[in-house]
């Protein structure tokens, strides 16, 4: 199947690119940001820093 | 799970968890089912295939509205009730409406452009729409600028609370003012007045930005509490050190 999106087809395609362009960034800054969360929340757990509220392991 | 245990911020993570997976595949299905109907829409016989434009700048407008209603309802929750994920929701929910703002915004310019001849015009529906966006942009900046997240959290609700009455100008503009933008068509008390051949895709890509939405706020609301509670420890560590 072969679109003819007319005379206006760069508005449309642009529209389109512009739509995938913005949720793909969304979806790599979300990632991005979960990942840098989790390094950062290992890291500082590793240093022996635990939460009050934390699951305790029992002896 | 009884509803009040997701105010626990470690119960909510676990069920991010576990539905997440199944949010984002659901996403993606009807993003391909949507696609592919828009892409079997026919074309309309005034406006040709520029028509297709509407199946992303629509949704996106919804979206701009509906994420400043969670928003609001979250400032309701951070100020009235003092739901511990009240506020965490709002936070994660502002940057998703800027970016479905924003689409909205240049999906309608660039619909404009050949229909209307300009990509702008000061009309009451485009500049309500971009006061949303100017907004969206203050929250998010005031999120930035308080370090402490309960003050944040507490100046942010008040803007928040503030914008929401821009929301019903937005939706009366078109009938309030005469404007270039044409009034509701789907959203209406005497029902859709667009043909279900051009409704029936529209609808699908609605509900395939409704669960993105979703999906991003949940998987947005889950990295903010992991912050917080880096902050916390970095707080605790700092104190230990003193």
């Amino acid at each position: 199947m072969i679109l003819n999106l007319g005379p206006y087809a760069g508005f449309i395609i642009a529209a389109y690119a512009a739509a995938l362009g913005v949720v793909a960034a969304l979806i790599a800054w979300i990632i991005a940001d979960h990942r840098a969360q989790q390094r950062t929340l290992k890291e500082l757990e590793a240093r022996g820093t635990v939460r009050r509220s934390a699951p305790r392991e029992v002896a | 799970m009884p509803i009040i245990d997701l105010a626990n911020p470690s119960r909510f993570l676990a069920l991010v968890g576990r539905v997440l997976p199944w949010l984002a595949a659901a996403t993606v299905c009807a993003f391909l089912v949507g696609l592919y109907y828009a892409a079997l829409a026919p074309d309309d016989y005034q406006q040709g295939a520029t028509v297709k434009i509407m199946f992303i700048h629509v949704p996106n407008a919804w979206l701009a509205m509906f994420c400043w209603t969670v928003m609001t309802v979250a400032a309701l929750g951070t100020l009235v009730w003092r739901h511990p994920l009240a506020d965490v929701a709002a936070k994660a929910a502002a940057p998703l409406g800027a970016a479905f703002t924003f689409l909205c915004l240049l999906t309608g310019s660039l619909w404009g452009r050949p229909m209307w001849g300009t990509y702008w015009v000061w009309d009451g529906r485009l500049t309500s729409v971009l006061v949303l966006f100017l907004m969206y942009l203050g929250v998010l900046a005031l999120w930035r600028t308080v370090e402490e997240p309960s003050r944040a959290a507490r100046a942010a609700a008040i803007l928040t609370l503030v914008g929401a009455i821009n929301l019903p100008i937005i939706k009366f503009s078109v009938d309030w003012w005469a404007t270039l933008h044409q009034p509701a068509s789907v959203l209406r008390l005497g029902g859709p007045t667009i043909h279900s051949s051009i409704l029936v895709p529209l609808l699908i890509m609605g509900l395939a930005f409704m669960l993105l939405f979703a999906t991003l706020h949940l998987a947005a609301m889950r990295n903010e509490i992991l912050r917080r509670r880096v902050r916390t420890l970095r707080l605790m560590q700092a104190q230990a050190g003193a």
